[in-house]
């Protein structure tokens, strides 16, 4: 292993040309082991921030694109013969119009707004061109003829989502090479966008209702939105906030503070720490076999969602908390004691507030898991598709709900490709939910960080 | 009266009661001329505590109980005539509770009068219709007996609520105004409720202890379910996995387990050099400016959602390696791998590996490094020959934990590994693992008596005894080979 061993042992010949200025052949070979093996330690933290380059770079080349949205700006006229037959601006006769009505409406608008700015569209007839449009673009119109009636028989301007594949098209997920394999979109169809593109018809700007509305059907990817998810999984960390915070700290005052050292309190140790462990789809598991079929609360609601992700933080909770009380030095504990003061009193009134940041920073780090997690989800159903908002709380916890982890899976699962973008966008703004709780939870930690 | 308002209202009583029993302390006091043997505070707060703990504890067991309740002594109503020609008896519960909460918002809405109500009858109203306009939609036309069950279950839903919004308040009022009478300057009220502080602390702790035979108990449960159904020895031994959902499948478990194992084989074949290397790296050599920087990076990948990894897998990683090594080597034209996961998943396991094992090697005293170069080893060899054998048990335990880890992990399986249940050796065939298919059984319209749905808790049994016996043994490890320093 030393030069010194190695001498032992080395033949005379080695021995007669020794210099401590000149480098023998075996210190070479272990100097250049050395360099070798410090290369790959090198590599091997490269390779740790390349994988998290790679991954944050894929993620956000695939999602930036899903804040932009194509829109189509027309005027549309509200036709009175069609959209209120009655001429009587009934919202109950209002009601019954379908989209099927309406449709007319919008394709006889985008050729008029043709004609007006003179633009050919070579090989694309008028029903082509309104295919351009997305299909959830009567229903806005609907919406908006429903919440004001009095609109009838006017000419408003609308911004109406375009078809996801011309969306797509300037995203770089539509080329002319793949429209003419399509059969939902004609290299025609994307001339004519660009066409209406340069007249400003066809616009790109900041996509709003991503954030906001709720998730689409297979065939209007460009109309699905985070809203549902987003309200999910506030629902749900509102739970977890509300029930694992309380047992969380109290089971851990008890343990830290009050619990004798016995089996009993040691089979609890035990458990905190193997539940820590275990997998997080076994408490889906445990989820849908007590809380659903045999308490019998809803599927997909926010309120069986909230209690597996509270009985999977709890761990980290009482960790972090009964890390936090042993922080607090125990002179603190005594001079409590020493005027006077019951035990529950020193804990209550002197040793909780002072552990308060690092048990809050713990909570934060616990909840910031409970958002990311998403197979025990799967399990409870919140893999549904839900276009309705859940109510308020509390009623609004029994709603089906969908949860942000979980609408990207079942976005991913989808076969247009157009909900790829979608899922990586939603895995940026569950990201960004991510980094502000870490950074809410580190300001803390330098805030009120003390050392005694 | 819904459960949430009934919750306020006894947090209401309990404030009540908190200024009645705080007032009742200081009253007397005044009047005998005594002091009091607490803060006048502590009164008001055993007052408090005995209005609302025991309320809402009656409360959780009354919701918890009822339903099951209710459900049994329905059941047993329904003949089994009228499950023949359904399929199974759970199937009709589920349609009576539907049926049940259809009704409800019938009348909730007017359409129905609770005097109508109990003139109808499955056959001369169409019942379903008039439920598909609240939006309860029903698979078939509603039989009269499955009618008559649902209206039973409401009535005696409703009666049960009701009955249980009287006895939480009586529970409330009762032992309220009992702690009140109770109050008087001697009693020691510090020392009860302190007490009761305590208890309530104990029954935290207790939570853990409840998970876990939530958890055993659920998944043993349905397991026997599961095994009586479907014999034992198919289920450990046979190498098919063919789940048909009309019955007469194959549910062999063998290459469920084989897919599992090589995924996490690849994942750790990964994770376990590059995270000790990155862990040596850094303790050993790095600066503080490369380690400030490099060591918060790594450990964010560990923060990172395994959906994250799994969408990676599956936009990235899968497409990349099929396209430049699969198919020009002919070795598979699938996205979707064993080798697909199992290298995202390594990836998600090296800061695992690389902060636990640092930890380990930063506890090596840094007089045997001297001792070591004073020897004249280089760095290198200090480190393969004293340092890795000195933290070798640690870095042990770290590798079994990430293994528990790997044969846990679902999203990143579910995503990138495919679904295809086969025994093969080429790691760019799709394989599947026991997670992923406890999703897939697990997920969509499921009925919950056949064996296709219960072998997922069978699975998930196994699953958590794999885990549980890693866990165990890598913490045994490291307890009792981890060297002692001063």
């Amino acid at each position: 292993m030393t030069d010194l061993t190695a001498e032992t042992s080395a033949s005379a010949s080695h021995k007669q040309n020794r210099s401590l200025f000149e480098v023998g052949e075996r210190t070479r070979k272990r100097h250049a082991s050395e360099r070798r093996f410090r290369r790959l330690g090198l590599a091997a933290v490269i390779f740790g921030i390349l994988a998290l380059v790679g991954l944050m770079a894929s993620i956000l080349s695939n999602g930036l694109s899903s804040f932009q949205q194509t829109y189509v700006a027309i005027d549309v006229f509200l036709d009175p013969a069609k959209l209120d037959k009655n001429g009587n601006r009934d919202p109950a006769d209002i009601q019954k119009i379908t989209t099927f009505t309406i449709n007319p409406l919008i394709q006889a608008a985008l050729k008029k707004t043709m004609e007006d700015r003179g633009i050919e569209a070579d090989g694309v007839n008028a029903k082509k061109a309104f295919e351009m449009i997305s299909k959830e673009a009567p229903a806005d119109v609907r919406r908006y003829v429903l919440a004001d009636p009095g609109e009838i028989g006017k000419t408003v301007s609308f911004e109406l989502l375009a078809n996801g594949r011309i969306d797509g098209y300037y995203k770089g997920r539509v080329t002319m090479d793949s429209a003419a394999l399509d059969r939902n979109v004609s290299p025609e169809q994307l001339l004519l966008a660009d066409k209406l593109k340069q007249a400003g018809i066809l616009q790109s700007r900041f996509n709003w209702s991503f954030l906001t509305a709720p998730d689409a059907s297979d065939t209007r990817p460009e109309a699905a939105g985070l809203g549902v998810a987003i309200l999910g999984s506030a629902y749900m960390m509102l739970i977890v906030l509300v029930l694992a915070l309380p047992i969380g700290v109290a089971a851990s005052i008890y343990l830290e503070e009050f619990a004798p050292r016995n089996r009993w309190t040691d089979l609890i140790e035990v458990n905190i720490s193997n539940l820590a462990a275990v997998p997080s789809i076994v408490f889906g598991i445990l989820g849908l076999a007590i809380f659903i079929n045999f308490v019998g609360l809803p599927q997909s609601a926010p309120v069986v969602g909230g209690l597996v992700l509270t009985l999977m933080t709890l761990p980290t909770i009482i960790i972090a908390t009964r890390a936090a009380l042993k922080a607090v030095p125990p002179s603190i504990r005594d001079a409590a004691l020493g005027i006077g003061a019951s035990k529950m009193q020193a804990i209550f009134h002197h040793v909780l507030p002072l552990a308060a940041p690092g048990i809050l920073t713990g909570t934060i780090i616990g909840l910031a898991q409970a958002l990311g997690e998403t197979a025990p989800l799967l399990l409870i159903g919140m893999v549904a598709f839900v276009r309705e908002y859940p109510g308020a709380p509390p009623e609004g916890f029994f709603d089906p709900a969908s949860a942000l982890p979980v609408q990207v899976y079942n976005w991913t699962q989808r076969g247009d490709p157009a909900f790829v973008e979608r899922a990586s966008g939603a895995i940026i703004v569950l990201l960004v939910f991510l980094l502000l709780m870490n950074a809410i939870a580190v300001l803390l930690r330098r805030r009120f960080e003390r050392r005694w | 009266m819904t459960p949430s308002v009934l919750v306020l209202s006894v947090l209401g009583l309990a404030i009540v009661g908190y200024f009645l029993g705080r007032q009742r302390a200081l009253q007397a006091a005044a009047r005998d001329g005594v002091k009091l043997h607490s803060l006048p505070g502590y009164y008001g707060q055993s007052v408090a505590l005995f209005t609302a703990v025991p309320a809402f504890f009656l409360l959780g067991a009354w919701l918890f109980l009822q339903p099951i309740a209710i459900e049994s002594s329905i059941s047993g109503k329904i003949p089994d005539s009228a499950i023949a020609d359904a399929g199974a008896r759970s199937l009709i519960m589920v349609d009576v509770r539907r049926i049940a909460k259809g009704v409800s918002l019938l009348i909730e809405q007017g359409d129905v009068t609770e005097n109508e109500l109990s003139d109808m009858s499955a056959e001369v109203t169409n019942v379903r219709a008039q439920l598909a306009t609240v939006g309860v939609a029903l698979g078939s036309d509603v039989s009269p007996v499955v009618f008559e069950a649902a209206k039973e279950y409401r009535s005696i839903e409703l009666s049960g609520d009701f009955v249980r919004n009287i006895a939480v308040f009586l529970v409330a009022l009762g032992f309220g105004f009992w702690a009140w009478a109770r109050v008087q300057p001697r009693m020691r009220a510090r020392n009860i409720s302190e007490t009761f502080v305590l208890a309530l602390l104990m029954g935290s702790s207790m939570v853990a202890i409840l998970t876990t035979v939530g958890i055993v108990g659920s998944l043993l449960f349905e397991s026997v379910a599961f095994f009586k159904l479907y014999p034992a020895e198919d289920f450990f031994l046979s190498t098919t996995w063919n789940p048909q959902f009309r019955g007469g499948s194959d549910l062999g478990f063998l290459p469920l387990l084989w897919g599992t194992f090589y995924v996490s084989f690849v994942a750790l074949a990964l994770a376990v050099p590059i995270g000790l290397m990155i862990a040596l790296y850094l303790a050993e050599y790095a600066g503080t400016t490369l380690r400030g920087f490099a060591k918060p990076a790594i450990e964010m990948l560990a923060g990172i959602p395994t959906i994250v990894y799994g969408l990676f897998a599956l936009i990235t990683v899968g497409p990349f390696l099929r396209d430049w090594i699969a198919q020009p080597l002919g070795l598979g034209t699938s996205s979707s791998s064993v080798m697909t996961a199992g290298l995202v998943m390594g990836v998600m396991l090296i800061p695992f590996i690389s902060s636990l094992s640092d930890d380990i090697i930063n506890a090596v005293p840094q007089a045997m490094r001297d001792g070591s170069y004073g020897l004249g080893a280089t760095k290198s060899e200090t480190i393969r020959r004293v340092i890795l054998p000195a933290a070798l048990p640690g870095i042990v335990g770290a590798f079994l934990l990430a293994a528990s880890r790997a044969i846990g992990e679902t999203m990143i399986v579910v995503m990138g590994a495919g679904a295809a249940a086969q025994l093969g050796l080429n790691p760019f065939e799709a394989m599947t693992t026991v997670t992923v298919k406890i999703v897939s059984q697990l997920t969509g319209d499921t009925e919950f008596a056949s064996p296709e749905t219960l072998v997922a808790f069978a699975l998930g049994l196994t699953l958590f005894v794999f885990t549980l016996c890693l866990n165990i043994l890598a913490l045994y490890i490291v307890r009792k080979y981890r060297e002692q320093y001063e």
